[in-house]
């Protein structure tokens, strides 16, 4: 089989912004063909992953919209939602094209547009993923990570700064981030003092609402070959579930959904844990930094908050996560962050990551959807 | 007995309960039986108090997971609890509420779905 190359990438500011999802869509969509050097009509296939365009602003449609706003018929569309991890599954569904032989050039572009809504309006679109049995009672992601937090810190006597300086350095790392929702920096009083969430965890425990998008070109390396010397590959790439009630699992601190699908991307890569060199972790809450760093293979179970004590997650430790800031700082635009992620890690592995540059030729990005439910790994090569 | 609906989980013909049922069971096996965990008491795994709270729910809102022990058989449960007062290892049981959340205020179908259920009350 041969390896699928992605040869360019964009993504947009993050944050708050006056553009819907179509124009959303449309501006990550012309400079990913920009970037690539690619037409739309040589597109085969045109992937978007949007979780809810319906719910939040009454758009459906919008793979058809995107082709056509870039002339890029008549290439087959298809919208990927996966909740939260809409992007990472956009990513394997853009690689499954090219590596099955289907198409020869397919453009992936996540995006959501959110911040129209009020937080309650918007946590409630994104509750809308649970059963019925925990939707009446009130749950939320952020109540599930108040849980699952409450448990790791009692379960594994780590401390509860070891959970706010995840934050305190993915801010770190998002100031030098032009795309990044926030970049700004917060000290250790500063989230240990903010006002409490979902107790324990407080409000810079968890990311921004957010609208943006981000996109990628694939193809065949022997096509990349024609645009571009400076490409990367997916070495390897796999997707998981986990149960859908989250409290059947029985330890919510492990995610099932993490450690298969790394399981299946290191076997295609023919790589270890210890073979990473940078990774974006689906940080939407500090509390998931630690079960996916732990889930991925990074650390024993309970061990992540001593590395995070430590430095070595830090942009010049030992092995980087969330160089781009995270969901934390950079924000979590739904069906964008998925694939902004492989964004930050095709930067890294190419050396064009400017002034986040960390010395990494294999990277890795985990995009987990509702809380640990669905889950994709990649792993991506400098060529 | 009492005139409360159950807290209905199902039980599988290999012995496993889940709250809520499921066609299939977790290893497979098919439905074969209801248990009504209301008749049982729990222990807290976990707790939280969500202040962010979405539409038609209580503010704060304290949530538990629970584990109850079915003569022998684990089977767990999320829900509110009656309190804030409340801490991991605590023993409660289940009491009945009849409208856990105002129905038509958030985005789900008000008939798609029941609201009433059961909360959480620590046993003293």
């Amino acid at each position: 089989m041969e390896r699928v190359a992605i040869i360019g990438a964009s993504m947009t500011k993050f944050g708050q912004r006056d553009a819907w999802i179509r124009e959303l869509l449309a501006q990550a969509g012309q400079e990913c063909l920009e970037d690539a050097g690619v037409s739309p009509d040589a597109l085969d296939h045109l992937y978007v992953s949007n979780m809810a365009s319906g719910e939040f602003e009454g758009q459906t449609g919008v793979p058809n919209a995107l082709a056509h706003d870039l002339a890029a018929m008549p290439a087959y569309t298809a919208r990927i939602d996966q909740t939260s991890s809409s992007g990472g599954a956009g990513v394997y569904h853009a690689w499954q094209s090219i590596a099955s032989g289907a198409s020869e050039m397919t453009m992936l572009v996540g995006g959501e547009k959110m911040t129209h809504k009020t937080t309650a309006e918007a946590t409630d679109v994104i509750a809308s993923i649970t059963h019925p049995a925990e939707y009446k009672h009130g749950v939320t992601l952020p109540s599930f990570a108040g849980l699952t937090a409450r448990l790791y810190l009692d379960t594994y006597d780590a401390p509860r700064e070891s959970l706010a300086k995840v934050a305190v350095k993915n801010h770190k790392n998002g100031v030098d981030n032009p795309h990044a929702q926030f970049q700004k920096e917060v000290d250790l009083d500063t989230v240990m003092e903010s006002p409490i969430v979902a107790d324990p965890l407080r409000l810079y425990d968890f990311c921004p609402i957010t609208d943006g998008s981000a996109a990628l070109m694939f193809c065949p390396e022997s096509v990349a070959r024609e645009y571009t010397d400076n490409y990367a590959v997916i070495s390897g790439i796999g997707g998981a579930t986990d149960t859908h009630v989250v409290h059947e699992r029985s330890d919510p601190t492990t995610m099932g959904g993490v450690v298969k699908s790394s399981e299946i991307a290191y076997e295609m890569a023919d790589l270890g844990p210890d073979d990473i060199e940078v990774a974006e972790l689906h940080d939407m809450f500090t509390i998931l930094e630690f079960l996916q760093a732990e889930g991925v293979g990074f650390f024993d179970e309970g061990e992540a908050w001593k590395a995070v004590e430590e430095g070595v997650t830090e942009r010049d430790g030992e092995l980087p996560i969330n160089t781009s800031g995270g969901l934390k700082s950079k924000g979590h635009p739904l069906g964008a962050s998925g694939v902004a992620q492989v964004y930050e890690v095709y930067k890294q592995v190419l050396g064009e990551a400017g002034p986040r540059q960390v010395d990494a030729n294999v990277g890795l990005a985990t995009n987990v959807g509702g809380f640990g439910n669905c889950v994709s790994t990649t792993i991506l090569e400098g060529n | 007995m009492s005139d409360n609906p159950p807290l209905e989980a199902y039980r599988y013909s290999d012995g496993s309960i889940t709250y809520p049922g499921h066609p299939i069971g977790p290893d497979g096996s098919e439905p074969v039986d209801t248990v009504d965990l209301s008749e049982y008491t729990a222990e807290v795994i976990t707790w939280t108090t969500s202040m962010a709270t979405p539409p038609g729910v209580r503010q704060p809102n304290t949530l538990a997971i629970v584990e109850f022990d079915v003569d022998g058989e684990p089977v767990r449960a999320l829900g509110q609890v009656t309190t804030d007062d409340v801490e991991i290892g605590d023993e409660v049981k289940a009491v009945y509420c009849d409208e856990l959340r105002e129905p038509g205020v958030g985005i789900k179908e008000p008939e798609s779905q029941d609201w009433d259920g059961y909360r959480f009350e620590p046993v003293q």
